[in-house]
């Protein structure tokens, strides 16, 4: 028998214990995608943790920018959005998590997200996140992996990042970074 | 790093317009791939800053078709940046590219190897990243004992954790279990609660699918939590996140312990005090006004409550858990109202807490009517359906009608259908619930779908208490000057069935209701005027005093001449019928509808179809499956218990196409009557002498028997000739010629395949770049998914390589995919395709039947698009044996003495797409006489009764 993919956020059979299977993707839900995009609707990362053809990521993309983006304030963070729950912060961070995934933890997610950015930008704005992607990406991947987190603590993750940074300078010829914008 | 964008030092990109955008991405393209295309090699520091570059045009937004080639390079760069932007690349843009998987793959093992940490991390995310098929194959075996191995970094660790996780996700046949499982346990305990946590997720998933084997991480799971909710909050360092204790790691655990059983009463109780002191916490006054604080300490208590309701089996902390969502319920924050109703929900499944729950109605009806959000709203709908039962179903079934009336768009239809079953399920008085029903049709008469006034009528006409009333009933509800089409149906139906029960009063008079009635008609769709004109029908036989009236209006030009075939034959013969008939026939081929038999609500049905089966099990019968004498006495069934089940669970649900005709149509009694029906034209079909018993061959026999007798294929390679071979079989010699063979070995379940293709070198000399690829036509790539894995592109002389295609099969196609291969032999280049015999038929499930089922399957699939029919000159000896041997060859079950003439052949099966499965049904009916077959192929769609009926064609 197929069951429809992800399930419904009302669940009113109990989950029969002792027979796992019976359900099997309710207690390992997956976070399928993380998106930061602006108020403008451009987008500004994008974390895929799940296979998706680019046609149909661009699709569910803009799809789900226009439905978030047309929230009110005060509106509850969570939605349902086709098979998927979706838990969003102003400044539009987005995460696509299945059903039985814990909302609220998403939400604080997203939040040491934000603060591991701020920590290492000071104060991260838009244009950080655009001029420098890729270090919101390391940052990212240190954090996240394949959807699930892989270090809570702050600390942890930006001594992977600022290793990663000594690393770069011993790499590095030292250019001077306005050289390199052309604006020397 | 920063990536240049700017020309001449002035403006940078970002604001400017569309086309000036694109216009400077243009032309950066050009120059990166000048400098990629130069004569001068480039050193790794530009073209790490050229692949970055590229990276930030493809994430705003523009396609990226170069420049893979120089990221894979950067992988074997010993620079850590040149890596890092090299794998970067490689995890946002990488396509299935096979050529560059295995150089990407070759990068990564040599990092996994290195045992530098910072590139084994790296290694390891681009796998998580990827996560392709192609990986876990490669890597599967390895990252276990990376996790598990002594002298590994903790940080290594937890990449590895969670870098296994997303390759058992995707492919966790490839995920061997085996030694390493019992050591990845006992992560639970180690001292780094990063590795704790990642190990946790990567645990709960395994233990999901193979509970026996991590059985022990129950206990452990249960200590760590322990001392993670009783620890002081600073205990913990940097895992407290805004004053409380490691909170992802809390949820995490409780997820695992969500995976198994109440754990053994010494566990149980360590267990127990856990989620106590949770609850508690809950009751303590904030250690911190933030958000995150309270979020975070809400996250572990949903989580908490989660495990509970799971477990069911505590009723004091089931209480207590209601309890603290009550208070949610009220709660300032939004978010806090939205997860207490959601999770209230589950509670009111359980019999322990059932109760409880219902005390919160009055909230969560105000939550209904002053929430801002729908989304909240929406919650509050479902509630109200969890919570009823009969004590509170009048009050939640009038608040949702009256929500019904402001409710948003998008959920009206999910309201109607919720409405309609509270209302069947709970009705103790059936006058209520037909009102109901009818104040449905009047406030969403759009959103009441067919099935639910299908249903009324089955209720009504199978409790004869209710008839009257619904008469009057309805025949009021018609008077107001618009009324909604499903509300001239109802009324339609039922008058024409039951006017007869309110015609003695004169406001109500046959005259009257059908006048009523017929000022209704012009504004309504063909359905409806057709239903109608069957009520007029049944009103000549109820009140023969208005015969002539009706008789006129069957007689006038707009009904005799209507330009709609249907309506134009039902007013034609129901003319005739009223005038040659007696009134006696009249009466018997009029009769009142017999009680419809009891089965599932079509609603519920409905229903489940819509939100999946899991949310809509009825409480009434976990009650029942739990404590059988909970409810004591049984309850009156909606629907005629002594009308048990029929089995005609696909039979129109109403047979309303027909109404008063049904009673006088003489049911197929014997499947041998039907036949006749069934097969009416059997010009083709003549008797055959069945084959002697001593031909029996075993099919497998037949099949290799085939293979021995192949010739080898001409140079004709994809034409069809080479596909057909394989139509009924799964392995055997796809192609031959001097230098090359290729045979082929496949299996397939369901909508999933394998097919192992061989190629061998015919010749003593060796293949150079030999690269076989396999090539889907845009159409079919939608439909059809394959994974290949590259082959050594040397292949020795005399030597056999061997190459693994792994298919799934998304939705029904025709074409089959090409198989293109490409090699030097002695300095030419060779190229050749041959179509792989990758067929429709291929995911066929075999199902068995009665004739009796086949038979009303096969009437249900008669319309001319279902089917396709095929006569055509045998190709081959007319065998018996060696035709059953095909036919279940081609997948479909072989159904003997289902067919009334023993020379035919009948099939049946399934054939398994992700996306829909299709029923099929075939009948081949050989004429030995004339060398001649004729194959009929039913199914659901016409295009895969065309498709099966080509393939299957051929074969004889």
């Amino acid at each position: 028998m197929t069951r429809p993919r992800g399930s419904s956020y009302c669940c009113l059979a109990p989950r029969a214990w002792g027979d796992p299977a019976r359900d099997p993707r309710d207690l390992c839900p997956q976070m399928r995608f993380m998106l930061l995009f602006s108020r403008q609707g451009k987008l500004r990362l994008q974390k895929w943790c799940v296979a998706a053809g680019e046609r149909e990521r661009r699709k569910m993309v803009r799809e789900l920018m226009q439905v978030v983006l047309a929230r009110k304030p005060k509106m509850c963070s969570f939605l349902e959005w086709r098979d998927l729950k979706v838990v969003y912060k102003r400044l539009y961070f987005c995460c696509a998590i299945e059903g039985p995934d814990n909302e609220l933890l998403t939400l604080e997610l997203i939040h040491r997200y934000v603060e591991l950015l701020d920590k290492y930008f000071g104060s991260v704005c838009e244009l950080d996140i655009i001029f420098n992607f890729e270090k919101a990406y390391f940052i990212l991947d240190e954090f996240l992996m394949g959807g699930e987190i892989q270090d809570t603590s702050k600390k942890s993750v930006l001594k992977a990042i600022e290793q990663a940074d000594l690393l770069q300078e011993e790499d590095e010829s030292p250019r001077s970074v306005l050289e390199e914008m052309g604006l020397a | 790093m920063v990536v240049g964008f700017v020309v001449g030092g002035t403006e940078p990109l970002i604001g400017k317009s569309k086309e000036a955008e694109i216009k400077r991405i243009n032309k950066e393209l050009a120059n990166i791939r000048s400098k990629f295309k130069g004569d001068k090699a480039l050193d790794g520091y530009s073209k790490k800053k050229y692949v970055c570059k590229l990276l930030f045009i493809f994430l705003l937004g523009h396609d990226i078709d170069f420049g893979h080639m120089e990221a894979v390079n950067l992988l074997s760069s010993n620079r850590y940046t040149e890596k890092q932007i090299g794998y970067l690349f490689i995890s946002v843009l990488v396509n299935s590219n096979s050529e560059l998987i295995r150089l990407i793959n070759n990068a990564i093992k040599n990092d996994l190897a290195s045992r530098n940490p910072t590139f084994m991390g790296l290694a390891l995310h681009c796998i998580a990243n990827v996560g392709s098929r192609e990986m876990a194959e490669a890597f599967a075996g390895e990252i276990p004992k990376i996790l598990v191995a002594g002298d590994t970094m903790d940080s290594v660790k937890q990449s590895a954790a969670l870098c296994l996780l997303r390759l058992y996700r995707t492919s966790p046949d490839l995920v061997p279990m085996g030694d390493w499982t019992s050591r990845v346990v006992h992560l639970l305990n180690d001292q780094h609660l990063g590795v704790v946590t990642a190990a946790t997720s990567l645990i709960t998933t395994l233990a999901q699918k193979n509970p026996e084997e991590f059985k022990t991480s129950v206990s452990l799971a249960v200590s760590r939590l322990s001392r993670i909710v009783t620890s002081a909050s600073t205990d913990l360092q940097d895992y407290t996140y805004y004053f409380v204790p490691a909170p992802w790691l809390s949820v995490k655990l409780l997820r695992l312990l969500q995976c198994y059983p109440p754990p053994d009463p010494a566990v149980r109780g360590r267990l127990t005090e856990c989620l106590e002191t949770i609850l508690n916490k809950a009751q303590e006054p904030p250690k911190s006004k933030k958000v995150q604080h309270s979020n975070a300490k809400n996250a572990v208590l949903f989580e908490a409550i989660s495990l509970i309701i799971h477990h069911d089996s505590e009723p004091n902390l089931l209480v207590r858990a209601c309890n603290q969502l009550g208070q949610f319920l009220q709660h300032r924050e939004t978010n806090l109202r939205y997860l207490a109703l959601e999770s209230m929900c589950t509670l009111a499944s359980s019999e322990f807490s059932h109760e409880a729950v219902k005390t919160h109605i009055e909230t969560v009806i105000n939550a209904l009517k002053t929430e801002r959000d729908v989304s909240v709203r929406q919650r509050a709908v479902d509630l109200l359906y969890a919570m009823c039962d009969r004590s509170n179903a009048q009050q939640i079934v009038a608040e949702m009608l009256n929500y019904l009336e402001t409710a948003d768009y998008s959920i009206r239809e999910e309201i109607v259908l919720k409405v309609a079953i509270l209302a069947e399920k709970y009705a103790v008085d059936y006058t209520w619930y037909v009102d109901t029903i009818l104040n449905l049709i009047r406030i969403a008469g759009d959103y009441v779908s067919e099935e639910v006034w299908y249903r009324v009528i089955q209720i009504v006409i199978n409790r004869d208490d209710v008839q009257g009333y619904a008469a009057k009933t309805v025949f009021e509800a018609l008077q107001a000057p618009a009324c909604h089409e499903n509300l001239v149906k109802v009324g339609g139906y039922i008058l024409g069935e039951f006017g007869n029960l309110i015609a003695g009063d004169p406001r109500s008079s046959p005259l009257i209701q059908f006048n009523l009635l017929h000022s209704k008609f012009h504004l309504c769709s063909v359905p409806t005027r057709a239903l109608l004109l069957s009520t007029y029908i049944k009103f000549v036989n109820l009140f023969p005093e208005i015969k002539t009236t009706i008789q006129d209006v069957l007689r006038s030009d707009s009904q005799l001449k209507n330009a709609d075939v249907e309506l134009q034959q039902r007013a034609v013969e129901y003319l005739r019928l009223s005038t040659i008939a007696s009134t006696d026939i009249l009466a018997t081929v009029l009769e009142e509808m017999p009680p419809f038999p009891e089965r599932e609500s079509s609603i519920l049905a409905k229903l489940k179809k819509k939100k999946g089966p899991s949310t809509v099990t009825d409480l009434e019968e976990i009650k029942k499956e739990r404590s059988s004498d909970m409810n004591g006495s049984a309850e009156p069934t909606p629907v005629n218990a002594s009308n048990v089940s029929t089995p005609s669970p696909s039979a129109d649900l109403l047979g309303l196409g027909a109404v008063p005709l049904t009673n006088s149509a003489p049911a197929p009694s014997s499947s041998g009557s039907l036949l006749v029906d069934v097969f009416s034209d059997s010009s083709v079909a003549v008797p055959l002498a069945p084959g002697s018993e001593d031909n029996f061959a075993s099919s497998s026999d037949l099949a290799s028997s085939e293979v021995v007798s192949e010739e080898p294929a001409d140079a004709v390679h994809d034409a069809d000739e080479l596909i057909h071979k394989f139509i009924c079989k799964n392995n055997g010699v796809l192609f031959e010629n001097q230098l090359l063979q290729i045979g082929l070995k496949s299996e397939f379940r369901q909508n999933l395949g394998r097919m192992f293709i061989f190629y061998g070198n015919k010749t003593s000399t060796q293949f150079l770049n030999f690269t076989p690829t396999v090539i889907c036509s845009d159409e079919l790539q939608s439909s059809l998914n394959l994974q290949t894995k590259p082959v050594d592109p040397i292949v020795d002389g005399g030597a056999q390589v061997q190459q693994v295609v792994n298919i799934e099969c998304i939705s029904d196609f025709m074409d089959a995919p090409i198989l293109n291969i490409q090699f030097r032999y002695g300095g030419t280049l060779q190229n050749l395709s041959v179509k792989l015999p990758i067929t429709l038929n291929k995911f066929f499930q075999p199902t068995e039947m009665s004739s009796q089922d086949f038979f009303q399957r096969w009437k249900q699939l008669s319309s001319s698009k279902q089917e396709v029919q095929n006569i055509f000159k045998a190709k081959h000896p007319m065998d018996t044996e060696i035709t059953k041997a095909k036919i279940i060859g081609f997948g479909s079950a072989l159904l003997e003495e289902v067919d009334p003439n023993p020379a035919n052949f009948v099939g049946a099966g399934i054939i398994h797409t992700k996306t829909i499965q299709i029923g099929c049904l075939l009948r081949l009916e050989p004429n030995l006489q004339a060398q001649m077959y004729r194959l009929t192929l039913r199914t659901s769609k016409e295009a895969v009764s065309r498709r099966l009926c080509e393939l299957l064609s051929e074969q004889f």
